[in-house]
């Protein structure tokens, strides 16, 4: 069973707009035919139907959904913390086997080391791995630069607000300079405020790094102001139900909220949440 | 005394202003003194002397800061000499009895004389050196066994029904067995002090391991942290201040299963000191020895304290 939907007729294959120091050759992600179920026998949860994706180098792919869809556990058999019951997920060609290097991960909550610094933190994964030149805290400098917490490099993460916290996540997960970025709705706890300035941080680091990211919300405006593309998924059991090109020009300001192109987007992935959601519910009923 | 000649001082400050000090009063004295009515009335000569002292009291009893955490202490102290004093003196008797127990002054003099004594000293020495070989065996082989109980389960379950039956039992009942177990009795007073001090180290590893997060472990895996690195850099400084609480704790404990072990047996030692006090009808020395021992116990484990703050130090910064 395919559940893909192609929504949008304007744009064949999800283009991937040129910017600045774009070299996305890697970073091709296909989840080949994944179902993810949890226990077994009568206890089984099915927690993602066969779900079968390519998404292409450098693209930015939200996935948005209510809690308890199957998105966090999605993008977690990406990231091999979930073996598929069936199926299996492959980057460039490589099937996943478990978590690594290459695929860097941004968590929901804080998770920095809290007994590392700041740069203790970022330079961990090119320590771990004996990069040697340029040096573990060079790598770490030059992305806590990228992030604006240069100021902040001594510090431990209880010195930092949630916001820079979840700066110094992106700047830690970049320093492997991984083929793909995959976020479990990084900006879930933060103010709204904060919020939009991450997002357009991410954006501008994304533009510079031209990695593949794979953005879990469930933001119908987070999904649409940072995606190429949007993949709607709906609960119980978990599956994607919609996947939208998002073709607003890039760079992106945040006064595409109010345009008219956005606000249409936003209304296709309300009106196909809502569907799914009375269908759900009808389907509960009977 | 100095507590008083403070308290003095501050008074003589606040006399200079007493409409200040009598709202501050209310202020720090709270709903129970009726500031409203310390604010209404005009401070008459009564007043105007009484209100400082209700000023300096007030403070030392709902103040927190440095010199009244001190006063306070101080305080405590010196009220707890006096009654033991007074008891002395006039004989308490009461369910218990003071007749024969020396009074401040006589102890006081006795710490003073045995101060200035080798064999002191070496009472003392016998003492710390069992507890730095038994605690320094305890702390070793506790993390160890923690660490390695609180990541892999088949240790977990292999060592925990020894944790569970040996703990309870206390030092004393250990006495017997262990003299007739180890060769001499310098090492079974060893014994019982390493086993007095490994169980909590153990448990406290132990929790210290499980409750690493999730989430960690997660992070340092997709960074490329094998299971080595992860236990490196991940599990063990998280389970940090839980060790470092068992190491303290341990510490008390050892001290406590020491002294069950030195008064049983053994020829030297404070423990051994003490009781000997008592067969020798030097009154004044018992109380020696238990303060001694509280002291040096009170030091060694402010000592591990002080060791493992350094590893702990990320834990009290915060914005």
């Amino acid at each position: 069973m395919l559940n893909v939907i192609r929504m949008n007729g304007a744009a064949p294959e999800p283009a991937v707009p040129p910017r600045p120091g774009f070299r996305a050759e890697k970073g091709a992600i296909r989840i080949d035919g994944v179902e993810i179920g949890f226990g077994k026998g009568d206890d089984r949860v099915v927690a993602v139907t066969e779900t079968t994706l390519d998404i292409k180098p450098g693209e930015f792919v939200c996935i948005l959904g209510p809690s308890g869809c199957g998105k966090s556990t999605l993008l977690n058999s990406i990231a091999g913390y979930v073996t598929p019951s069936h199926g299996e997920v492959l980057v460039d060609d490589e099937p996943v086997t478990g978590p690594g290097p290459d695929r860097g991960m941004v968590f929901q909550q804080y998770s920095l080391f809290p007994w590392k610094t700041v740069r203790e933190n970022v330079a961990f994964g090119p320590r771990i791995l004996g990069r040697g030149d340029p040096t573990p805290d060079a790598i770490a400098d030059t992305l806590i630069e990228m992030v604006g917490l240069s100021r902040f490099a001594d510090r431990y993460p209880a010195e930092l607000s949630g916001g820079m916290q979840q700066r110094v996540g992106i700047a830690r997960a970049l320093a492997n300079y991984p083929r793909v970025l995959l976020m479990d709705e990084p900006f879930g706890a933060l103010d709204s405020q904060t919020r939009h300035v991450m997002q357009e941080n991410l954006l501008k680091i994304w533009g510079e790094f031209g990695i593949t990211v794979v953005f879990v919300t469930h933001d119908i405006d987070e999904a649409i102001f940072l995606g190429d593309r949007v993949l709607v998924m709906s609960a119980s059991p978990g599956r994607v139900i919609a996947d939208l090109t998002i073709d607003l020009p890039r760079p992106r300001d945040p006064d595409i909220a109010v345009d008219d192109s956005f606000i249409r987007l936003k209304r296709l992935c309300h009106e196909k949440i809502r569907h799914e959601s009375t269908r759900a519910f009808e389907q509960q009923n009977r | 005394m100095a507590s008083t000649a403070t308290i003095h001082s501050e008074t003589g400050a606040a006399v200079t202003q007493p409409l200040d000090a009598v709202a501050r009063a209310g202020a720090v004295a709270g709903a129970g003194n009726k500031p409203a009515r310390a604010k209404r009335k005009t401070p008459g000569i009564a007043s105007r002397i009484i209100s400082p002292f209700k000023n300096a009291i007030s403070e030392l009893f709902n103040g927190s800061g440095m010199t009244v955490t001190v006063l306070r202490r101080s305080a405590a102290v010196v009220l707890g000499v006096l009654l033991w004093h007074y008891a002395v003196e006039h004989d308490f008797k009461f369910i218990i009895s003071f007749e024969n127990v020396s009074s401040p002054t006589e102890v006081f003099e006795a710490f003073e004389k045995h101060l200035t004594s080798t064999k002191f000293y070496v009472h003392i020495g016998a003492s710390l050196q069992r507890i730095v070989i038994a605690y320094g065996l305890a702390a070793v082989l506790g993390v160890v066994l923690g660490l390695a109980m609180g990541r892999s389960r088949l240790a977990y379950d292999l060592v925990l029904p020894y944790v569970e039956i040996l703990r309870p039992i206390p030092a004393v009942a250990w006495i017997p067995l262990a003299i007739l177990m180890w060769p001499t009795e310098e090492s079974s007073i060893i014994y019982i002090t390493f086993l007095g001090a490994l169980f909590p180290i153990i448990l406290s590893t132990v929790a210290g391991v499980q409750q690493t997060p999730e989430v960690l472990v997660r992070a340092a895996r997709s960074l490329g942290a094998r299971r080595l690195q992860i236990f490196r850099h991940v599990v063990l400084p998280a389970a940090l201040p839980s060790i470092a609480t068992g190491l303290s704790v341990g510490m008390g404990v050892a001290w406590f299963s020491l002294l069950a072990g030195e008064i049983i047996s053994g020829q030297y030692g404070i423990g051994y000191f003490t009781w000997t006090a008592y067969h020798l009808i030097k009154y004044a020395d018992i109380i020696v020895g238990m303060l001694t021992i509280g002291l040096l116990g009170s030091v060694s484990t402010i000592a591990v304290q002080m060791a493992t703050a350094p590893f702990l130090k990320w834990q009290h910064k915060s914005r």
